[in-house]
Order: structure tokens, then C-alpha cells, then sequence
């Protein structure tokens, strides 16, 4: 646990990429692979389950810290991470006490997964035990661990390349095995840093390729004959592994997921096997995409009923081909990799995959022209890949870029205020929008996050702390005044929400100093324009 | 039933409203909130004052608590030198040794130490009404700059509450430096300058003090720093040579030395001249892991010259106080646990006052320094 602890407060107290590095290669170069095992698993972004809920956190910590909880709450609010304000109030070892000697995987086995089977008296006992036997960091990082939010601001890339060089393998392939299928237990972390294929997952998917959003104007990316065009789908991106006896579907967080999806695994079934291709899982009828809001009612399922997959019939676009007769074809030129592609899906005759159209044109005006059809087409908006181009991993910058439709934008009001989380805590960041409603009231529409710079965000927390009217919990009321231009991909129709309808990606765009809230817009507005959308489709 | 309050002067303040209910009569607070600051009628003077006024008695010489313009000041012999740095020569400053009391208009004022930084004090304002002490800013750690806090009992107590939540605690001083130290061996080790951010006045003597004789290296400080060094000898504290970073020096301790500075250096190209370097941040807000992220420091250190949760309780417990107002910090909860929990009267009290900079300090003290 110690040594752990030691990990998180060095990636969390540097930015710098080599001092990351080091400290992920102090920590595993003499691990034991149990920790190791579990360290990585937390690292990668593998979810914990929670284990202790929330309010029971606050009510413990309030009892065995000597607090009242109304004074929990408050800190609560100025620190903006519960787990920290349990940690800083709860009862502990100081940093004169005893050391404890217990190790992550003895922490994570014996003292947060235990958990589950004992009940709550047992727990509160266990949990607080703990909590006297740890520091402030380690009671942090286990009260993180026991309510599942842990989180390491650590980049895939970065771990891989850290293990890389402790296993003798190059990045790529450690990005590959880490991609697999493994339990954090000893055995999968020895086969992770062999040296030698030995433990590679049969099933492994390839390390995706990500694009980049295109710069300023699209005409800096050279000549558009250099490139190949596609329609860029609103959907779910997957790898479709076949080899072997075997077949996955894999999403791009590199879950499983052909129990949500069993038309489409049976397709991919009978590819031949040695073949992965790469595309868009989209929900799909009549020749055109749904709207995203509907492949979400499957996503996350353990099973599927008949009914759901008639309501909602989904499709894979594949759009390359990363293997294929069992070998590796990421480094052949983008064109080779289509056209096989196409022969491989042709071959396999199944509707529930397809292969993706190339949009041809020869100049960026042509382009420009097409790509405004997107969202009458569901699409939003082109993918750019330069032709003769390898597949390459993760977020290379390059040779494919999203091209996308420019945002729907409204002008709405701050109306709510929240304070935000990790590096933004105790600063007002997260805010809920409304607009003008009907009888003239204001409606929330919207809440967002980001888009404003840190001196933006500072004035506005002044703003806010200064125009408080009402509290609920975390939540403030301010005085509606300051008004932004937000930008969203998509509109869509939400019974859950007062103002009927709900955004999509909505984020800041910019702080309209020059607008006053009568300048806001309507909620009628907004309607129109969820009845254009719905029409255009 | 019959309820009586009793000042410590010994007058009785109860009035006879209706049948047998008594309030408390409605005696003129001895000070209250104007636009000008924190009035005392009747001995007309304001304590740290945020607008001119023709008397202002001051705590510290912190910049929210010493503000230039007034005709004349009243403060300790330690923190005179301070306040003449902060306000126009023409001004008046006249000093009050600690403990002694002097008459003014219809009060005796007296100053105790408030264990803040050199020369802070504790207003003490007595009347035949009660006694009233102003706290100002103070903190109950240890500081070898500065006289500890002493307790003053009173029927009236005007406390801060910076750090007015249980998350806020510090770490004990020799752990802290013990954690300086090891940083900068590390840096040290790794060919980097060790640049360590901290308040000007107070915090940059209080660490230097801290190190004493430990100093793995040399030491520099920013020209900020550099003049109240100034003053702290002036008043006969001593602390561990530190040089004036100049161009020279800064060459010589690169890679090796520690640089103190305030915290608006970081990030300008001032820094740069030190090569590669870590960075610091001491201050009471690196307690909490958000603060000390957003900032962008490499490391934080929790070292504030404000006293920490325990610390404002055991200080207002100590006081003995039958009401506490309670200005700039966390105030609301604060006002709360004291009513709900410690069973002592308290409300709050609007003032000027910012705090250790306030969560997101840019430091404006430091330029006014600079």
C-alpha cells in the first residue's frame, strides 16, 4: 500500500512526462506481482465497484471523526472530493504512527472486496480499523478504492511505455497485451511483463486509431486528393476480433460487449479466422442511421430481449481491416487494407456488417459541400485519412482527422453553480443553462463543464460566490445574469427534463459580456429546432 | 426566570421589558462595521481600517489589514518598521509596546501578541460596557519570528476564520521542514533549483528561520523577500543569510540552491533564469489537494501563519468570550458549531478582510511589496 501511495503522490504531484515515467518504472521495476497486478488494473481505469455508498461514508466519518454532519456537508463543499474530506476528517494514524505493512493486493482483497460480504456494522468496523492504520494519503486513496471512484491521471500510452521498457517489449506491443482480456492477479501481471508472447490474450484487440479534430481550415491539411473521405457515424467505436475458434467485439474502453450486441457477434462469427476489422456500431434502419440516443438503450446490457432488438436493429460500418489470414496488416497502405476489407465483407455476405462508403471528391469545396448534408444524412461529419497511411495507435496526429459539422449554438443563462472536482475543486466550475420558457421563466436546458479558460473560470466563480440566492446541497442559485453562447452536437427529445428536450455535448463556447439575459434565447427556439432535426432524419 | 448578563467590568446590562422576560439591554457594540472599517466610537478610532481615517490601529502590516492614507497609525514597536513600508512617509505612526495600555477618548486600548508575523497584535479594548479584543490575524503554531500568541480574556471576541473548517490542520513545524529539506536534497541530487513560494512578509522569515543552520546550500531570495528581510534584522530577528538573487548569485547557487520568492514569481520568466527548477508552494491551502493541483506547483507545503480549526477553537475557548463575531474565512459554519456545538454565542461580522489570500490568491500583497 505504501508503495502505491508513494505512486499516486508522484504522479499526482508532476506533470512532467519523464518524472511520470520514473515513478511508473520505480514502481513496477520491483513490484510484487500481486500489487502489480492490482496497481496496473487501478492505472488502466478499470473500475472498481462501489463497495460503500456515499452517504453512509459521510455519516461514518461523522461519527468516528466527532464531527456533526451538517459540518461534514461544508467541507464537503470547500474541499469538492468526498473521498479527500473523509480522509482529512477521519480518524488516523497521523504521520507519527505505527507503519501498517500491508500491501495493496492484501488492502484490496482483504479489506475493500471483503466488504461486500459483511454487513454493515461489520463494514463500518472494517473501514474504520482501516482507516486508523493508514495515513492521509493511503486513507484517501482506500476510501476511493471502497467507493469505486478511483482514478489515476495516468494515459494508457504512458503506462505501456513505462512497462515496455521494464519487459524488454516495445510499446505497441505492451499496449496490445494490455488491451486483452487479464485479472489483476498475480499470474496475469507475470505473463504481462514476460518477455516473450507467451501471455497474450488470443482475442486481444488492436490498440485503436484515433483522429485528431482537423486545424483552423481544413486546406492546411495539404491537397484533398492526398486523402480518402468517409462519413464520420455517431456511434460506438469497435474492433471485431476473430481467430482461432474464438470471436470478441470490443469497444473502444476495451469492454466486452457481444452479449449487448449478439446480431452482430453472430456475424463476425463467421469471418475467417486470423481477421479484425475496425469500424462504428451504429443503430440502424431503413438504409439510415438512428439517432444515438437510441443505441443507447442497448449499451451496458447483459442480455438482449427479441423486442430491443427489433426496436432498436444496430449495424456494424467497418472501415479497415487490422489482420487479416492471421497476419498483422496495420502497417500496409490505407487503400490495400480497404480493399480487402471490402472482399473479406463482400465474402461474408452479412447486412448486419458493412462495409463504409468512400465519399469521393477531389477538392475541399467539393468536401464542404457534402459535409453540410451531414446531419440530414445522421452523420456527423467527415473522416479524413491520407492515403497510403499505416494504421497507427492511440491519438498519432497525422493521418486521420474528424472533420466535423460545426456545433448547434444558443445563448443561455448561468442560472445554477457547482463546485467542480479534482484540479477544479472548491472553484465553481460545473454550471447548469436555461433559457426563456413559455410563461417567460427561466428553464433549465443544460449543464457544462469546460470550454472556458482558467481565468474564466476564476471570474466566475467570483461571480458566483458574490450572487448566491439559494442553496440546495452543493448546488447554488445565482442571480441570472451572466449569459454564454453554448455549443452542442444534437438535440433530442427527454421526458426526464422540465424543458422536454436535452443537448448533446453541450459545452461553453464563449461568455456573451454583450448580452444581457432578455437577449437569451427561447425554449421555443430550441423546440424548433429538435422538430427540424427529427424531420430532417 | 430572570437572565442577567454581566460584563467582566462588573456592569449589569439588563433591561425589564414585560412581565418577567429580561433581555439584554441594547448597549452600542464597542465596535462595529462602517464603510470605512472596523469603528470604535468611543475612542474614535478604526482597527485596520480599509478606507483613511484619522486614527487606525493595526494588528499587522499584511496588506488587507494595513492600508495607506489614514493621518496616523498605532501599532507595536516590532511591526512599525512593516507598517512604514506599506504607508506614505508623511504618516503618523506611534507605537504601543505589548501589555501597555493607553487611554483613548472614553477606552483603554492595550496590544497582546497574536503569534501571526512580526509584531501582529490582538487589539484589547476595555469599557466600563466590557472588554472587547480585536484578534486580527493569529495562529497558536510556534514561529521564531514572532512573539506567541498570547490568550486575552474578554466578553467580546472578534476572531478570523480562515481555515474555519476540521479539514484544515497543520502538520507539526519540525515536519515540516523536514519535508523542505528533502525536497531540496532531491532537487539537489538532480541538478535542480529548489524554488520555494511563500508569503513575503512572515512566511518566507518563518520558513528561513525554520531552516536555520540545516541549509543544504545556499540560499537566495527574491527582491520582495529580500526588503522585509531588511526589516526583520531592523527588529533583531535572526535568520540563516540569505542572498539578494541577483544576477551574479543567481548563476552560483543554479542547480543547487534554494530560491525563496513570493507567489505571483511563479510561472514568469524571472524563474527561469534558475535553470531547471522545482516548485514550491507553502501555504495553508496546500492542504487540500484540488488547491494545490490547480496551482501548478511541483510540491506543497502546509505552513500557514493562520491558525488551523484546532487552533481558532482553543484560541476562542481560551478567551472566555460571552459573544465571538466572526469575520473573513469560513464564516457561516464557523458562527454555526459555536452556537450548536460549543454552546457559545456567536454571529458574524462583515469586514475588508481577505484571509491568507482567499483560495485563489494572485497576490496582490506581494506587488504591493515588490
Amino acid at each position: 500500500m505504501k508503495g502505491f501511495a508513494e505512486l499516486y503522490r508522484r504522479l499526482d504531484s508532476t506533470r512532467r512526462t519523464n518524472a511520470r515515467l520514473e515513478a511508473l518504472r520505480d514502481h513496477f521495476r520491483a513490484v510484487d506481482p500481486a500489487d502489480g497486478a492490482w496497481a496496473l488494473h487501478y492505472l488502466l481505469g478499470r473500475r472498481g465497484r462501489r463497495v460503500v455508498g456515499s452517504r453512509q461514508m459521510r455519516a461514518w466519518v461523522a461519527k468516528h471523526g466527532g464531527q456533526p454532519e451538517w459540518l461534514v456537508d461544508e467541507c464537503y463543499d470547500a474541499v469538492g472530493d468526498l473521498a479527500e474530506t473523509v480522509a482529512l476528517l477521519a480518524p488516523g494514524r497521523g504521520d507519527e504512527g505505527e507503519a501498517h505493512g500491508l500491501s495493496l493486493a492484501e488492502v484490496i482483497e482483504e479489506r475493500v472486496l471483503a466488504l461486500r460480504d459483511l454487513d454493515d456494522a461489520a463494514r463500518e468496523e472494517l473501514v474504520v480499523a482501516t482507516w486508523r492504520r493508514f495515513d492521509l494519503l493511503e486513507r484517501l486513496l482506500y476510501v476511493k478504492l471502497i467507493t469505486g471512484g478511483f482514478r489515476v491521471g495516468v494515459s494508457r500510452g504512458l503506462v505501456a511505455r513505462a512497462l515496455a521498457e521494464l519487459a524488454g517489449t516495445d510499446q505497441a506491443t505492451m499496449a496490445h497485451r494490455l488491451a486483452g482480456r487479464w485479472e489483476p492477479e498475480p499470474a496475469a501481471f507475470v505473463r504481462l511483463m514476460a518477455g516473450d508472447a507467451a501471455g497474450d490474450d488470443p482475442l486481444r484487440p488492436y490498440p485503436f486509431f484515433l483522429a485528431s479534430p482537423v486545424p483552423e481550415s481544413v486546406s492546411d491539411l495539404g491537397a484533398a486528393r492526398d486523402f480518402v473521405a468517409e462519413w464520420k457515424w455517431d456511434g460506438i467505436r469497435v474492433q471485431a476480433v476473430r481467430r482461432g475458434e474464438g470471436h470478441l467485439l470490443w469497444s473502444r474502453g476495451e469492454d466486452v460487449i457481444d452479449a449487448a450486441f449478439p446480431e452482430i457477434s453472430a456475424a463476425i462469427a463467421e469471418l475467417p479466422p486470423g481477421t479484425v476489422l475496425d469500424g462504428e456500431l451504429l443503430a440502424w434502419r431503413d438504409g439510415a442511421p438512428l439517432p444515438f440516443h437510441s443505441l443507447q438503450r442497448r449499451l451496458q446490457r447483459k442480455s438482449v430481449g427479441a423486442k430491443l432488438r427489433q426496436d432498436v436493429p444496430v449495424r456494424m460500418i467497418a472501415y479497415d481491416l487490422l489482420e487479416f489470414g492471421g497476419q498483422d496488416w496495420r502497417e500496409r497502405p490505407l487503400e490495400q487494407r480497404q480493399a480487402r476489407l471490402r472482399e473479406v465483407l463482400e465474402a461474408l455476405g452479412r447486412p448486419e456488417v458493412a462495409v463504409a462508403e468512400v465519399v469521393d471528391a477531389e477538392r475541399w469545396e467539393a468536401l464542404a459541400e457534402l459535409r453540410a448534408e451531414s446531419r440530414a444524412r445522421g452523420v456527423e461529419g467527415l473522416m479524413l485519412k491520407r492515403r497510403g497511411s499505416p494504421y497507427r495507435a492511440g491519438r498519432t496526429r497525422g493521418d486521420w482527422w474528424k472533420w466535423k459539422v460545426e456545433p448547434f449554438t444558443v445563448d443561455a443563462v448561468l442560472v445554477y453553480a457547482q463546485r467542480g472536482h479534482g484540479r477544479r475543486a472548491s472553484l465553481y466550475t460545473d454550471y447548469t443553462f436555461a433559457v426563456h420558457g413559455d410563461d417567460g421563466e427561466l428553464v433549465p436546458v443544460a449543464k457544462a463543464y469546460s470550454g472556458l479558460s482558467d481565468a474564466e473560470i476564476r471570474k466566475v466563480d467570483a461571480f458566483v460566490r458574490r450572487n448566491i440566492t439559494e442553496r440546495f446541497g452543493p448546488v447554488r442559485a445565482v442571480t441570472p445574469e451572466l449569459v454564454f453562447e453554448l455549443a452542442f452536437e444534437g438535440i433530442q427529445p427527454s421526458p426526464r427534463h422540465k424543458a422536454g428536450l436535452a443537448l448533446r455535448f453541450p459545452r461553453m463556447a464563449r461568455w456573451r459580456h454583450d448580452k444581457t439575459v432578455a437577449e437569451a434565447d427561447s425554449l421555443a427556439s430550441l423546440r424548433e429546432l429538435l422538430a427540424r432535426e427529427a424531420g430532417a432524419r | 426566570m430572570c437572565h442577567q448578563v454581566t460584563g467582566r467590568g462588573g456592569a449589569k446590562r439588563s433591561i425589564r421589558l414585560s412581565g418577567s422576560r429580561v433581555f439584554p439591554h441594547p448597549l452600542p457594540d464597542l465596535v462595529h462595521t462602517t464603510p470605512e472599517g472596523l469603528a470604535c466610537p468611543l475612542g474614535n478610532f478604526h482597527v485596520d481600517p480599509w478606507r483613511p481615517v484619522d486614527l487606525a490601529v493595526i494588528t499587522h502590516a499584511h496588506a488587507d489589514h494595513a492600508r495607506a492614507g489614514s493621518r496616523a497609525y498605532l501599532t507595536t514597536p516590532e511591526g512599525a518598521p512593516l507598517l512604514r513600508r506599506r504607508v506614505q512617509n508623511g504618516a503618523v505612526i506611534e507605537t504601543l509596546a505589548y501589555g501597555e495600555r493607553r487611554r483613548i477618548g472614553a477606552v483603554t486600548v492595550s496590544l497582546h501578541p497574536a503569534g501571526h508575523v512580526l509584531g501582529s497584535a490582538q487589539v484589547r479594548i476595555e469599557h466600563a460596557s466590557g472588554t472587547w479584543v480585536v484578534a486580527g490575524d493569529y495562529k497558536t503554531a510556534p514561529d521564531p519570528t514572532c512573539a506567541g500568541i498570547e490568550p486575552v480574556a474578554c466578553d467580546v471576541f472578534v476572531t478570523e476564520s480562515t481555515f474555519g473548517l476540521p479539514v484544515f490542520g497543520w502538520p507539526r513545524e519540525s515536519e515540516l521542514i523536514a519535508e523542505i529539506l528533502a525536497w531540496w536534497e532531491g532537487n539537489r541530487a538532480a541538478g535542480r533549483t529548489s524554488l520555494l513560494c511563500a508569503y513575503p512578509l512572515g512566511k518566507a522569515q518563518r520558513l528561513l528561520a525554520g531552516i536555520g543552520g540545516r541549509a543544504l546550500g545556499p540560499i537566495a531570495v527574491h527582491g520582495a523577500v529580500h526588503k522585509l528581510n531588511e526589516a526583520y534584522a531592523e527588529a533583531g530577528v535572526a535568520l540563516p543569510e540569505a542572498e539578494y538573487a541577483s544576477p551574479e548569485v543567481t548563476k552560483r547557487i543554479r542547480g543547487e540552491g534554494l530560491v525563496i520568492a513570493p507567489p505571483s514569481a511563479h510561472g514568469t520568466p524571472w524563474v527561469r533564469k534558475f535553470g531547471e527548477v522545482s516548485t514550491g508552494f507553502a501555504s495553508g491551502w496546500m492542504r487540500l489537494r484540488g488547491t494545490r493541483r490547480r496551482r501548478n506547483f511541483d510540491r506543497g507545503f502546509v505552513v500557514s501563519d493562520h491558525a488551523d480549526w484546532d487552533g481558532l477553537l482553543q484560541t476562542i475557548a481560551a478567551a472566555g468570550a460571552e459573544r465571538v463575531l466572526v469575520t473573513h474565512g469560513y464564516v457561516e459554519p464557523l458562527v454555526r458549531y459555536l452556537n450548536e456545538e460549543s454552546g457559545i454565542r456567536a454571529e458574524a461580522l462583515a469586514t475588508g478582510f481577505e484571509g491568507e489570500g482567499g483560495a485563489e490568491a494572485t497576490g496582490p500583497e506581494e506587488e504591493a511589496l515588490a
